[in-house]
């Protein structure tokens, strides 16, 4: 018996028996496609809460002034003064795990433009602050360095603040608006953020230099806090131990003494925001498991069935000279064939199923290599499996029996 | 018929076949002896429970016996081993059964093509001109491409025999082959049988029907798992000549 000729004699019974084919098939397609399509969903989602913390800037560390005992008494942290310009220096030229440092100042109030006025916030920053909280400039320019120096009487506006300013639509650059009497020059206007995952809108937002805020608005010679970059989210706990040690060296704080200022990064909301999309992903993968099986029990149903049904066929197979092996490989080729075919269109609907949920649900989906893999894995495994037991028992039969089965 | 100079096609010796039902133990053949030259058509006959398809099945290689001796063409089928009897099926025998079975919707050239796939020796293109050869045989050279299910009783069954003689097999082996068809189909098989038996078939057929008796070579019967009687019938009768005095049925 050669390897052709069993392919030849599979191939024919499975077009003589195109129904049950199909039907063994669509267990194998829909656990096949179930599984893509699951993981794809958890995937795309924990792919989406990423993208929108590193839109925050997932390696941005802040660091706030805190901690301060004066008599026992704990105070408000925006009364502390404890950063300074000057620390802000020196992490900008010591810290080594460090990419882009800005001080932040803000101070909320009125924006006034001819007739309309809109309450926003304006913070006092330096440039590196568009690539810690990854803004970008859509129109006209950051200040420069000068600008800071002279404490420049310059703004950035945010979407949001723009729209109520300049409801008619005109061009805000070189305009000047006025922040409680202090006029400032628009240089720049921010690109639209939205709203982040908290439901704050992002582009409420007025962007000005440090040094103007804290001379000409708030009067003051410390800085509220500090925003910064570690080299990349693996290097943020380095990052937090640098910065901690440099402050506190600056501080003059001995051994026992407690911090005070107070560092936080993104990286506890990211773990967070993970645990709840990896437990979304394994339930969706418990699912898709289940429905692995069903298909695969559907599989095993559907080859004992047609051993049963096909005792004739093989009982005449056998008494015109088919060997128990032959009669083995003829089913477990079937076997082989229906769950490669149906895993090869489970693939193709799974992929097709994903897409269509991201058109029409909008959800965000990403197929993985690892599951296509293991989907067609399994189901295949199953079929080839749950088909090959089957036929061991048709290839044990007595011909003279499954001849004369009725 | 003398058949001192033919070839010996089967030859069994007290042949004995107890099966054990519930704990009791069935003697289905009780010492069976026979010789079956070369060219010969015997009928087997007997009632239902007589054994006749217990030998049938010991003759056809499907069974062995329990204790005597089966010689198909020269070689001892008793001590074959499973796969060695179904490659002996394969190139020695050819089967015709009551119910055909055919594979359903299959074509007649892929129905008879059938026990040549399971022959590695024979090539696709020999595969397809010894399946019209053994179609053309039957008489249906222009049913090559019918399927199964599209035919009638007796097309069907020309296509198992067809089948059955497509490996050129020493002998044929047909179980009750007229039993499923009335009275004017039967007789054109019959007929189709005496044809292959005068070209040189070796046919041994297997039916509980007495009246066939008068159109083989020789007649064997058996009850209660002996041969009672062993009657070698030289002047057969013509089935063709019944066949033409029945009235074709005009509905």
């Amino acid at each position: 018996m050669n390897l052709g000729n069993l392919l030849k004699i599979a191939l024919k019974a499975l077009n003589n028996n195109k129904m049950r084919c199909f039907l063994t098939m669509l267990g194998i397609i829909i656990g096949v496609a179930s599984v893509i399509t699951m993981l794809a969903i958890g995937q795309g989602s924990k792919n989406s809460i990423k993208a929108q913390i590193s839109e925050m800037g997932s390696n941005m560390i802040m660091i706030h002034p805190g901690n301060m005992q004066r008599g026992g008494v704990r105070q408000s942290s925006d009364d502390m003064q404890t950063l300074e310009v000057a620390d802000y220096e020196a992490i900008k030229e010591n810290a080594k795990y460090i990419s882009a440092i800005s001080p932040s100042v803000n101070s909320g109030g009125q924006f006034i433009n001819g007739n309309n006025n809109y309450p926003s916030t304006i913070y006092g920053i330096t440039p590196d602050y568009l690539d810690i909280r990854k803004v970008k400039v859509k129109e006209g320019d950051i200040f420069d360095e000068q600008d800071i120096k002279t404490a420049a009487k310059v703004c950035l506006l945010g979407k949001t603040v723009v729209d109520n300013l300049f409801p008619e639509g005109e061009n805000p650059i070189g305009r000047v608006v006025r922040f409680n009497k202090i006029p400032l020059t628009v240089i720049g206007v921010l690109e639209e953020k939205g709203t982040n995952s908290m439901g704050m809108d992002q582009d409420d937002v007025v962007l000005a230099p440090y040094t103007t805020i804290m001379k000409r608005v708030l009067a003051i010679d410390y800085i509220q806090g500090l925003f910064a970059s570690a080299l990349d989210e693996a290097h943020t706990d380095e990052a937090i131990d640098e910065i901690t040690g440099i402050l506190r060296e600056r501080h003059k704080l001995n051994e026992e003494a407690d911090d005070d200022f107070e560092i936080r990064s993104q990286q506890e909301l990211s773990q967070m925001m993970n645990s709840t999309s990896d437990m979304m992903t394994v339930l969706l993968a418990c699912i898709a498991g289940i429905s692995l099986l069903v298909g695969g029990i559907g599989i095993m149903n559907i080859m004992y069935v047609s051993v049963t049904e096909r005792t004739r066929e093989i009982g005449l197979r056998m008494s015109i000279g088919a060997r128990g092996i032959d009669i083995l490989s003829q089913f477990l080729i079937e076997a082989v064939i229906i769950s490669v075919t149906g895993g090869i269109i489970g693939v193709v609907i799974g992929a097709l199923a994903s897409w269509l949920v991201n058109m029409v649900a909008h959800w965000p989906v990403y197929i993985q290599v690892y599951s296509v893999v293991l989907s067609f894995a399994v189901c295949t495994v199953t079929g080839v499996f749950f088909g090959w037991y089957p036929a061991k028992k048709a290839a044990n039969l007595d011909p003279i029996e499954a001849i004369r089965y009725e | 018929m003398d058949t001192r100079n033919k070839r010996e096609i089967i030859k069994v010796d007290q042949l004995r076949r107890n099966f054990v039902v519930g704990g009791e133990t069935v003697k289905a053949l009780r010492s069976v002896s026979f010789t079956i030259h070369e060219g010969e058509f015997v009928t087997i006959m007997g009632t239902s429970g007589s054994g006749k398809s217990t030998l049938l099945n010991i003759l056809g290689c499907l069974d062995t016996p329990s204790s005597g001796d089966y010689i198909l063409d020269g070689v001892s089928v008793k001590d074959m081993s499973k796969n060695e009897r179904a490659v002996t099926r394969n190139r020695k025998i050819g089967f015709v059964f009551q119910n055909y079975n055919l594979l359903p919707k299959t074509t007649s050239i892929e129905n008879v093509e059938l026990p040549l796939l399971y022959n590695p020796n024979i090539k696709a293109k020999q595969r397809e001109a010894m399946a019209i050869k053994a179609l053309e045989a039957v008489g249906l050279q222009d049913r090559l491409y019918h399927k199964s299910n599209q035919m009638s009783g007796g097309q069907q069954q020309r296509v198992a025999i067809a089948r059955a003689l497509v490996n050129d097999p020493v002998i044929v082996l047909a179980d009750e082959a007229t039993g499923n068809l009335d009275t004017r189909t039967s007789f054109s098989i019959l007929v189709l049988f005496q044809e292959l038996h005068a070209r040189g078939r070796t046919i041994i057929f297997v039916t509980h029907n007495p009246d066939l008796a008068a159109y083989s070579s020789r007649n064997i019967v058996l009850r209660d798992g002996k041969v009672v009687s062993d009657v070698v019938n030289p002047n057969p009768a013509s089935a063709k000549d019944v066949f033409d005095a029945l009235p074709v049925e005009n509905e």
